[in-house]
This record gives C-alpha cells, sequence and structure tokens, in this order.
C-alpha cells in the first residue's frame, strides 16, 4: 500500500521517450495533410510547402538568436518588408542590379542590427521597445521611400532565389532554389547555435546574464551579435519571400510573432537560455502546416482563426507540460 | 454555470452582430440600379470621364459663391494603398490647373476614425475653410462629423466612400461596389461552361464597397450555376494570395479566379503560371502589373475598374461650387468602365510604377507622366 503512494517521478520520464514533441507534431500534420490530400506526397506539393516556408523557417531561426540571449526581436518583420520595397526602388527594372542590391541591403540589415543591439545592451532599453520603436520607424521609412506604391519591380534575377525550381532532377523531380537556400542557411544557423562557443555564450547570456559576465563572457557584444544575425536573417527572408510572391507595401508585417511563435513552438524559452535552431525551423513547418491542413479542412475563416489560436496555445502548453515532468 | 450563460451571450452578441450587418450588402434593388449604370449614357463630354455625371439633378450652389482666393480643405482616411496614393496624386495635380484656389490644405487620418473626426472639427475650428472635402475613413462613425460640417454653413464635398446624410452639396463616386462585381462576374459566366469552379478572392470582410462587390458576384454566379469552390480572404498580401492558389490547385482544378480588388492578381497568376498549369481566366483592376501580366500571358482578363479619376471631380466640384454653377447632385455619378481585351493595349505604359492604376483619366495633366512615378 504504502509503496503503492509513493510518487515515481523518475519512471515517468521514461515513460515517454526524450524527443522535442515539435517534430511529433510536425509529422502528425503532414501525415494528415497527405491524408486530406494525396496529391501533398507528389513533389510538387511538398516542395511548394517547403518553398513557401522557407522565409519564416530563416527568419524564426535567426530571430531564435535574440530569444536564446533573452530578448525580443520585433523589427524583424519590418527589415523584410523594407529590403523588398528598397530592393524595388532601387533595381527600376535592372536585372543586374542584383548583384549589388542584395549586398546593400544585407549591410543595411547590419546596421539595424547593430543599432538594435546597442540600443538593448548600452542605452539599457527593453529589447521589446527598443525593437518595437525599430519596427515602427523602418515601416515609416519603407513607407516614405516608396511613397505607399512601389515604383519598380523585382527582376526575375531578384526573383531566382525565392521563385524558380530546377527541374528534370531524378526521384524529386524538382528542387526549388529556396528549398536549397533553406538547408543552407539552416546549418549554418545550427552550426553558429550549437556548435561553436559564441552559442555557447549566447545560452550562457538568456540563462543567467550576471553569471555569464562572472564567467567573462563578454555579455554586451554576445547581445549586438545576436540582434545582427537576427536581422541579417530578416534580409535573407525578405529577399525569399518578395521572389516567392513580389512586391506588396506591407509584405513583412505579422511576420515578427510568427516567427517568435514557430521558435516557441521548436520549444525556446522566452526568456532565454534554451531553443533549438531545427527545432525552430520544425516550428515553422508546423504552423505552416496548420494553416495548410486548416485550408485543406474547407473550414471558414473565422473558424480558422479560432482553431489555429487553439492548437498554438495547445502545442506550446504541452511542450511546457512535458518538459516540467522532464524535470528539465 | 456563470461561465456558460457569460460564453452563450457573448457568442449571441457576436453571430448576432454578423446577422444584423449581413442584409446590407446584399440589396437587390441597388444591384440592379447599378447595374443599369454601367451601360448608361453619361452627360458630359466623352473624352473627360471625370467630368461626367449620370442623371440630371443639379444642386443650385448660388449661395455658396465667393471671390478667391479660396482655401479648399480636404480631410483624408488614408493615402494608406496604392489606389489612394494615385488618387491623391490626380487630386493634387487637379489643385494645380484652379489658379483661384490660394491654399490647398490636406490633412490625412492615416485610416482612423477617431483621427478624421478630430482633423474635421480641427479644419472647423481654424475657421479658414472655403469649403470641406471629405473622403470618409467609415460611412457610420464619420456621419455626424459631415453633419457638424454642414451644420457650420460649409459646402461639404463627399467623395469615395459615403456617409448616411443628404446635407453634403454632393456625394462623388463612380458607379459602385455592385457593379465593380458584376463586371468581373459577367467575364467568368461568359468564359467559363456551366459547372466551372470559381475560387473568390477577397481582400478582407465588413467593408462596405467590397462586401457589395462579393455579394453581388456571388450571385450571379449562383443563377448562371457556376460551382464556387471557396471565398478566401488575403488581406491584400501577394504571399498569402499565392498559397491559397497554390493550395486549392492541389485539390482540383480552377477554372476561374473572382478577386475583389486587383492588388494581388499577379501573385494568383504567378501561383497557376508556378504550377505549370495555364491560366485561367483571373480577373483583376486596372494596376500596370497586372494588364501587362495578362498581355503577356495571354490569358482572358478583365480589368474592372474603381477609377481614381473621381479624386479630380472632387476638386472641380469644389471649385464649381465655389464658382456658385450648378452641381450634380444628391450625388455625382462617375462612369465606370471595365478595360476588356479590345482596349488593353491603349491602358498599358510600360513607363509607369507596377502599381499606377491605368484609369487615372489623368493622361492631360501637365505633369503626366513625371508626378506619377513614371518616365518620359
Amino acid at each position: 500500500m504504502s509503496a503503492q503512494s509513493l510518487p515515481q517521478p523518475t519512471a515517468a520520464t521514461r515513460r515517454l521517450p526524450r524527443i522535442n514533441p515539435v517534430y511529433v507534431l510536425v509529422v502528425a500534420l503532414i501525415l494528415a495533410i497527405i491524408v486530406m490530400n494525396p496529391a501533398f506526397g507528389e513533389p510538387t506539393g511538398y516542395m511548394n510547402f517547403l518553398k513557401r516556408v522557407t522565409a519564416l523557417a530563416i527568419l524564426s531561426a535567426g530571430a531564435l538568436y535574440v530569444i536564446v540571449s533573452g530578448g525580443f526581436d520585433l523589427s524583424v518583420g519590418s527589415i523584410m518588408t523594407l529590403t523588398v520595397i528598397g530592393s524595388s526602388m532601387l533595381a527600376s527594372n535592372d536585372p543586374n542590379s542584383t548583384y549589388w542590391i542584395i549586398p546593400l541591403m544585407l549591410g543595411i540589415g547590419a546596421v539595424i542590427g547593430l543599432i538594435n543591439g546597442l540600443v538593448v545592451s548600452y542605452l539599457k532599453v527593453p529589447s521589446l521597445i527598443a525593437t518595437l520603436g525599430m519596427m515602427i520607424t523602418l515601416n515609416g521609412v519603407a513607407f516614405m521611400w516608396s511613397g505607399g506604391a512601389p515604383r519598380g519591380y523585382l527582376p526575375d534575377t531578384f526573383r531566382f532565389f525565392g521563385r524558380y525550381n530546377i527541374t528534370d532532377i531524378p526521384v524529386i523531380s524538382l528542387l526549388p532554389i529556396a528549398v536549397i537556400c533553406l538547408v543552407v542557411f539552416g546549418v549554418i544557423l545550427w552550426w553558429g547555435m550549437h556548435r561553436t562557443n559564441f552559442g555557447r555564450m549566447l545560452h550562457a547570456v538568456g540563462d543567467n546574464q550576471q553569471a555569464a559576465r562572472l564567467a567573462g563572457v563578454p555579455v554586451e557584444r554576445v547581445r549586438i551579435s545576436a540582434f545582427v544575425v537576427s536581422a541579417l536573417t530578416a534580409v535573407l527572408a525578405g529577399v525569399i519571400l518578395g521572389g516567392r510572391a513580389g512586391v506588396s507595401v506591407d509584405i513583412g508585417s505579422g511576420f515578427e510573432l510568427q516567427a517568435i511563435t514557430a521558435a516557441v513552438i521548436g520549444g525556446a524559452q522566452l526568456l532565454g537560455g534554451r531553443g533549438s535552431v531545427p527545432a525552430t525551423i520544425a516550428g515553422a513547418l508546423a504552423l505552416e502546416a496548420i494553416f495548410t491542413l486548416l485550408n485543406l479542412l474547407g473550414l471558414a475563416q473565422p473558424v480558422r482563426l479560432v482553431v489555429q489560436g487553439l492548437i498554438l496555445i495547445g502545442a506550446v502548453a504541452f511542450a511546457t507540460y512535458q518538459r516540467k515532468r522532464a524535470g528539465r | 454555470m456563470q461561465k456558460i450563460i457569460l460564453a452563450a451571450a457573448v457568442f449571441g452578441m457576436l453571430t448576432g452582430a454578423a446577422f444584423s450587418q449581413a442584409p446590407n450588402f446584399d440589396d437587390p434593388a441597388e444591384f440592379a440600379k447599378q447595374r443599369d449604370q454601367l451601360t448608361a449614357t453619361f452627360n458630359g463630354p466623352a473624352d473627360q470621364p471625370y467630368l461626367q455625371y449620370a442623371g440630371d439633378s443639379m444642386a443650385d450652389t448660388a449661395s455658396f459663391k465667393k471671390e478667391g482666393p479660396w482655401t479648399v480643405c480636404f480631410s483624408n482616411a488614408g493615402v494608406n494603398n496604392p489606389w489612394r496614393v494615385v488618387g491623391y496624386t490626380d487630386m493634387t495635380e487637379e489643385v494645380k490647373l484652379h489658379p483661384e484656389i490660394g491654399t490647398f490644405t490636406h490633412v490625412d487620418a492615416e485610416g482612423s476614425d477617431d483621427k478624421q473626426i478630430a482633423d474635421i472639427d480641427d479644419l472647423l475650428a481654424g475657421g479658414n475653410c472655403s469649403v470641406l472635402i471629405v473622403s470618409p475613413n467609415s460611412t457610420a462613425a464619420l456621419t455626424p462629423a459631415v453633419e457638424k460640417a454642414c451644420a457650420a454653413g460649409l459646402p461639404v464635398i463627399v467623395f469615395d466612400r459615403g456617409v448616411t446624410t443628404d446635407c453634403p452639396v454632393t456625394f462623388v463616386h463612380p458607379v459602385g461596389g455592385y457593379g465593380f462585381g458584376i463586371q468581373a462576374a459577367e467575364h467568368i459566366i461568359a468564359n467559363v461552361p456551366a459547372g466551372g469552379k470559381v475560387l473568390m478572392l477577397r481582400i478582407l470582410p465588413g467593408v462596405d464597397v467590397l462586401e457589395t462587390r462579393a455579394s453581388g458576384a456571388r450571385n450571379m454566379f449562383k443563377e448562371a450555376g457556376l460551382e464556387v469552390l471557396g471565398e478566401e480572404f488575403t488581406d491584400g498580401d501577394n504571399a498569402k494570395t499565392k498559397s491559397i492558389v497554390e493550395d486549392y490547385l492541389q485539390r482540383g482544378t480552377i477554372d476561374a479566379v473572382w478577386m475583389d480588388a486587383g492588388a494581388t492578381a499577379v501573385a494568383a497568376v504567378e501561383a497557376f503560371e508556378d504550377q505549370g498549369v495555364d491560366v485561367p481566366v483571373v480577373t483583376g483592376e486596372d494596376q500596370q502589373d497586372y494588364l501587362q501580366k495578362w498581355r503577356d500571358l495571354g490569358f482572358k482578363g478583365i480589368a474592372p475598374t474603381y477609377p481614381t479619376y473621381q479624386w479630380r471631380t472632387a476638386i472641380i466640384a469644389a471649385v464649381n461650387t465655389l464658382k456658385g454653377e450648378q452641381v450634380p447632385s444628391p450625388e455625382w455619378i462617375l462612369p465606370q468602365p471595365a478595360i476588356t481585351q479590345d482596349v488593353l493595349d491603349q491602358y498599358i505604359n510600360e513607363k509607369m510604377p507596377p502599381l499606377h492604376y491605368a484609369m487615372c483619366g489623368c493622361e492631360d495633366m501637365p505633369n503626366y507622366p513625371q508626378a506619377w512615378g513614371g518616365t518620359e
């Protein structure tokens, strides 16, 4: 009797394998989509899906750097908008302009990230406020630049990254350039976060800033670098999204929250100290898969919003619950 | 228990609100009226559509006659989309054509009802306005503000979206939302066999001029025996539009895409292009990127318009009022032509920006095309 009433936490942890629930979620959602729509199992189906998710996935993986360091970056959506609007204004339909426009945009992105980082680290403005201010400012800059209506197209050389597919490939038959970008930048961001000293310092700063400082981590430099990484990935995401869909005046709006959501679904801790790049990319896949699935179910838009919100809360609550049970 | 009652009350409020609003946007009498106006003959010079008007009812404005120079005040809902940017350019260029206008005061409400109400109050309190032009952000919220301006003795000109009072001198607008929906739907019905599948793409719910576009078209598809695959909201976002069309394409064929506004039409066309599927009937609007895509790919397009030249007409109505000349009233209804295949080439101008709205009636103005961002 008495033995039975004793709590046995260790047994509970062993019952569930230590796999991040986001992967289970993604697989379940993808299977559900394939059941609903077998065409999704064809290369055009899943490749289109991956192509669509690339911008958000890269963006989320970059935003994760700031989240792990214990901050938020709300300016990423507006950086995407600025990238697309700015590129269309500068390109003025000249296909050769792409070669200098993308590096220029990356430069602008780096400067924005640097300013975000400096304001947060030295002026001690909370990152939520600093990047919110940056977001409003950049949206204003993009609007002023374009006068509310963009004056140029994005040339095909620019849209190459987000729009074009390599065709006639055996087995998968087609491979979007965007998917190659996803893999390349995903690996780079994974390596930076999980295989370098910088990644370890990032976790240390987010987990306990004071302890990290005492251990000799250059806290300010690490945090500034995180904002720069985040801003650079926002530019890349802007290039890919603009490539996929073309110019609109508010193309990046809402992406900042989607990126944070993807990271959280992937198990990142909002106040810093933990997060995984592959799981965040899986979080982005899950988010997009939810949209696709609800669309396939043919639910009316308002019902879809409700279900979407509930699934998001449920997924994060489940992840938190599992982590607690695992005592991590 | 309390929670259940509360939940039920909230649910009731939500659905009740939805039901109480829905009928306003599906008015058979207004639908029939606009359908007739699309093909009606308009008074005035045919080569200057911004001066044309339907009907013969005029307002006598002798009491508002005033010596120049005038101060023309304009309370604008916003310049927050490319259509309004083009329209506002039409307007500022029109102002330059009238030397009697000494000052043109523009206040931008940035898409907020509250700000626009405050803006109008400020303009009235300033006491400098000879005439007040209002492009309301929303109908119900701005009605009291417009009434207040009328009560202050100012001549008021309303255009684009309306208000529910007839105190203004006139309300300038093209035929209307039903008309837009009808033009696009008729084109689809003529080009798709019975039983064909139509995807309806809309920007967002709840805006009167957009709701009427959709409700008119929906009824027509039903009558013609076409199947509406779905009504989806794109938020005017290209990426979302493309995703929605791709998803529908995976589930089956699409015979036509009906759009309530053209800003994302090119994204919808690209979804077909990128899947390697022939582009079916895709309706759009008069912005350059769609017109050029339509010409280049040769699909069956049509561009209903909501002409930006109404922004010119608002200034002309104000000037005529201050001169004491007659003004079409209580409504100045402008023609609302659709760009069809036959006339497509004459509206394409590669030197204009991609989101320039071709039906601007601005080609005869001195600063065209530079002021609209075009190149010589």
